[in-house]
């Protein structure tokens, strides 16, 4: 259940929209609720069962009710949301509360405030994130949930001050928030450390001195939606630290400390998007890159281009880059017979999404190849949009690799479909 | 008629004796209907619902808040639209900056991620948001991208209109227009659209024409509006009918109000 230090913020929003609090002259407006049901079934293709998994196929087994509920004072100046789902997961057996977002928000002239839990979507990749440095959900992506379930809100306060010179983002997440990672529920993935039989996890505690910084500076430049990024925090997916590195019994994970700089730019170039973005990743915690147990520091850079290539058809492609700072002095730190990692992993990425029938139908497919680590991904997908408030969705994740070490080929026997319904209300 | 108002027009006509009597030029009848259609006022808020109907009558419905802006001294125009209904796009918003005589700069909102992306532009005559209206229908086509001549003068119901037939100059999917422009609102009653087989393939009719005051205090000010009009594909049967409520004029509406932070943070008086 995710909810902890978000309850923070339903009680701020509750403040916010109760009526003595909005100094507006007029009324508030009343509250919206909005919501849908949501049935979503994926089942494993490969026969193979994952470590922890039940009998069976299943991969996702859920439904889940949305309830939406926004308002804002008589003026606009102060609104709220707060958003979540009621689920219950037939794969582990349980109802749970997924607290999306919840945030009371203020904004006046130049300055605009939200605080609580919020998703924040930075950068200008299809899926390969460099200065979105917020948390996601991969194994809700990889199992075919709906896009929207990739992204993880923090718990956090935002701030954003316009201008025509330049625009700020300035976020501080006090609370911190990791990566959910295919799990050995629902995942077959070769596990390194089964043999080791204590684990166990440690976060970085919310103390003042452990708030995550991130900006971002924003302008058009020459056509260019520019931006210049800034992240200071923490890795979002664990390390790992051995009491005994010939024949450990005890593994813990943590989170290594991390700070971002980069820069990305959009801007339409012959009738299409290009998109560029780089980033510098500092592995504070590993400056020399001779540690095995944290990720090294490294260059991530992404071209894309995108463009209709005929009605209601669109084509974009991506290249993508990591490029490790310290390859030398990584592979002399590794211990024998551990998988290895090439100084640069590559990835080319195709999105093609066709139209159909006054768009109540989309035929799409997301393909990405690694010429490096020899391994890829492909998701097609048909989305039928049935009437204004009921859609199915028809999709399959395909995962496939020359070895079992690397991103996408860990998961070859991981490949599942998925369908999923929708009901708007 | 007073004197003083009989002496005006007499120097009016005295001024231009031949442009009185001449009718415009058909490029001119082009230009003042787009400019009645589409840049009326300096600014316009409207609540604009499109109801897309299939030809055995199943109904799909989108709503949304239009605010646009024209760009003062040019033919530029700023458009921010925001959708409330159907539930799956609630709360996406577009901005679009359109230039008539290059790829417009458009961005789309995608509230359940919370993300602002730069949208391809060079799709202007593809479906907007999968109506029968195409997104140069919603804002407008370079008038130089034509070339136009006057048919003939008749009129359309009790209406006097010029027959204007536009013929790209670039290859499209329809290979001719045929426009009915009222002579006295320059609005276009009626749009004929013809394929390369000659045969009608899409039209475009005004059904409802409002006398819409310009601001509060500019009562004299007045801009007839299209405020229904539908478009229907005569080869399938499926129409798009658009109604356009609560119009203003002259509402306000802030250049920064067009900006990336009206996408991320929707400007909650204007689109309630």
């Amino acid at each position: 259940m995710r909810i902890g230090p978000a309850l923070w913020g339903v009680l701020l929003i509750l403040a916010a929209a109760s009526p003595a609090s909005a100094q507006d002259s007029d009324a508030a407006s009343e509250p919206k609720v909005h919501g849908f049901l949501l049935g979503a079934l994926s089942r494993r293709t490969t026969g193979a069962q994952p470590a922890r998994g039940n009998d069976g196929d299943p991969v996702l087994e859920e439904g889940r009710v949305r309830l939406d509920i926004s308002g804002a004072s008589g003026s606009g100046e102060t609104f709220f949301l707060a958003k979540g789902d009621l689920l219950y997961d037939a794969v582990v057996k349980g109802s749970d509360v997924d607290l999306r977002e919840a945030y009371a928000g203020h904004a006046k002239g130049a300055l605009d405030f939200r605080l609580g839990r919020q998703i924040i979507t930075w950068g200008v990749g299809d899926l390969f994130f460099i200065n979105d440095v917020f948390p996601k959900d991969w194994e809700s992506f990889f199992s075919g949930r709906p896009m929207e379930y990739l992204k993880l809100g923090v718990d956090a306060l935002r701030g954003r001050y316009s201008s025509g010179v330049v625009n700020v983002d300035l976020v501080g997440v006090p609370f911190f928030t990791q990566d959910t990672l295919p799990s050995a529920e629902r995942f077959v993935f070769p596990d390194p450390l089964s043999t080791v039989p204590t684990r166990h996890e440690v976060t970085p505690p919310a103390r003042f001195s452990n708030t995550e910084l991130a900006l971002r500076l924003y302008r058009q430049i020459g056509g260019f939606d520019a931006s210049l990024y800034a992240y200071r925090g923490y890795w979002r997916t664990p390390g790992v630290r051995l009491d005994n590195p010939v024949s450990p019994t005890r593994a813990t994970f943590f989170f290594p400390e991390l700070s971002v700089f980069g820069a990305s730019g959009q801007r339409n170039i012959s009738g299409g998007v290009l998109s560029l973005e780089a980033g510098h990743y500092d592995s504070r915690q590993d400056p020399r890159g001779d540690d095995p147990g944290i990720p090294n520091s490294q260059w991530r850079l992404l071209a894309g281009y995108q463009r209709q290539a005929w009605e209601d058809f669109t084509i974009g492609v991506q290249g993508y880059a990591e490029v490790m700072e310290n390859h030398g002095a990584y592979l002399g730190s590794l211990p024998a017979g551990a998988a290895r990692q090439d100084r640069i992993r590559a990835v080319v990425s195709i999105r093609l999404s066709q139209w159909l029938d006054y768009q109540t139908w989309k035929l799409s497919l997301f393909a990405a190849y690694s010429p490096t680590d020899e391994d890829y991904f492909l998701q097609p997908e048909v989305f039928h949009k049935v009437t204004d408030t009921f859609s199915a969705t028809l999709g399959a994740n395909v995962f496939g690799g020359h070895t079992d070490t690397t991103f996408f080929g860990e998961f070859e026997e991981s490949d599942n479909v998925y369908a999923i319904v929708r009901f708007d209300f | 008629m007073s004197k003083l108002a009989l002496a005006a027009v007499i120097l009016a006509l005295a001024a231009s004796p031949s442009r009185a009597l001449e009718p415009p030029s058909p490029a001119e009848i082009v230009e003042k209907a787009q400019q009645a259609f589409y840049y009326a006022g300096a600014d316009m808020k409207a609540r604009v619902t499109m109801t897309l109907i299939t030809a055995d009558d199943k109904t799909r419905t989108r709503v949304l808040t239009m605010l646009q802006r024209n760009v003062p001294d040019s033919q530029n125009q700023k458009y921010f639209l925001y959708f409330h209904e159907p539930g799956d796009i609630r709360g996406t918003a577009f901005l679009v900056w359109k230039y008539p005589e290059r790829d417009d700069d458009r961005w789309i909102f995608i509230p359940a991620v919370n993300m602002v992306r730069r949208v391809a532009a060079r799709d202007s005559r593809s479906s907007f948001v999968g109506s029968d209206f195409t997104y140069e229908d919603i804002s407008g086509r370079d008038v130089s991208a034509d070339t136009h001549t006057l048919l003939r003068e008749e009129k359309l119901g009790d209406r006097e209109c010029y027959v204007i037939q536009s013929v790209p100059k670039a290859a499209t999917e329809y290979t001719k227009e045929l426009a009915w422009i009222d002579k006295k609102t320059f609005l276009p009653l009626k749009e004929e659209y013809y394929d390369a087989q000659n045969e009608l393939a899409r039209l475009f009719t005004a059904d409802t024409i409002t006398d819409v005051p310009a601001g509060k205090d500019a009562a004299k000010e007045v801009h007839p509006t299209v405020t229904k009009r539908t478009m229907k594909n005569v080869k399938s049967g499926h129409r798009t009918e658009v109604r356009f409520d609560s119009v203003t004029y002259n509402a306000g509406l802030d250049d920064g109000l067009f900006t990336e932070r009206s996408l991320l943070t929707p400007p909650q008086n204007w689109i309630r």
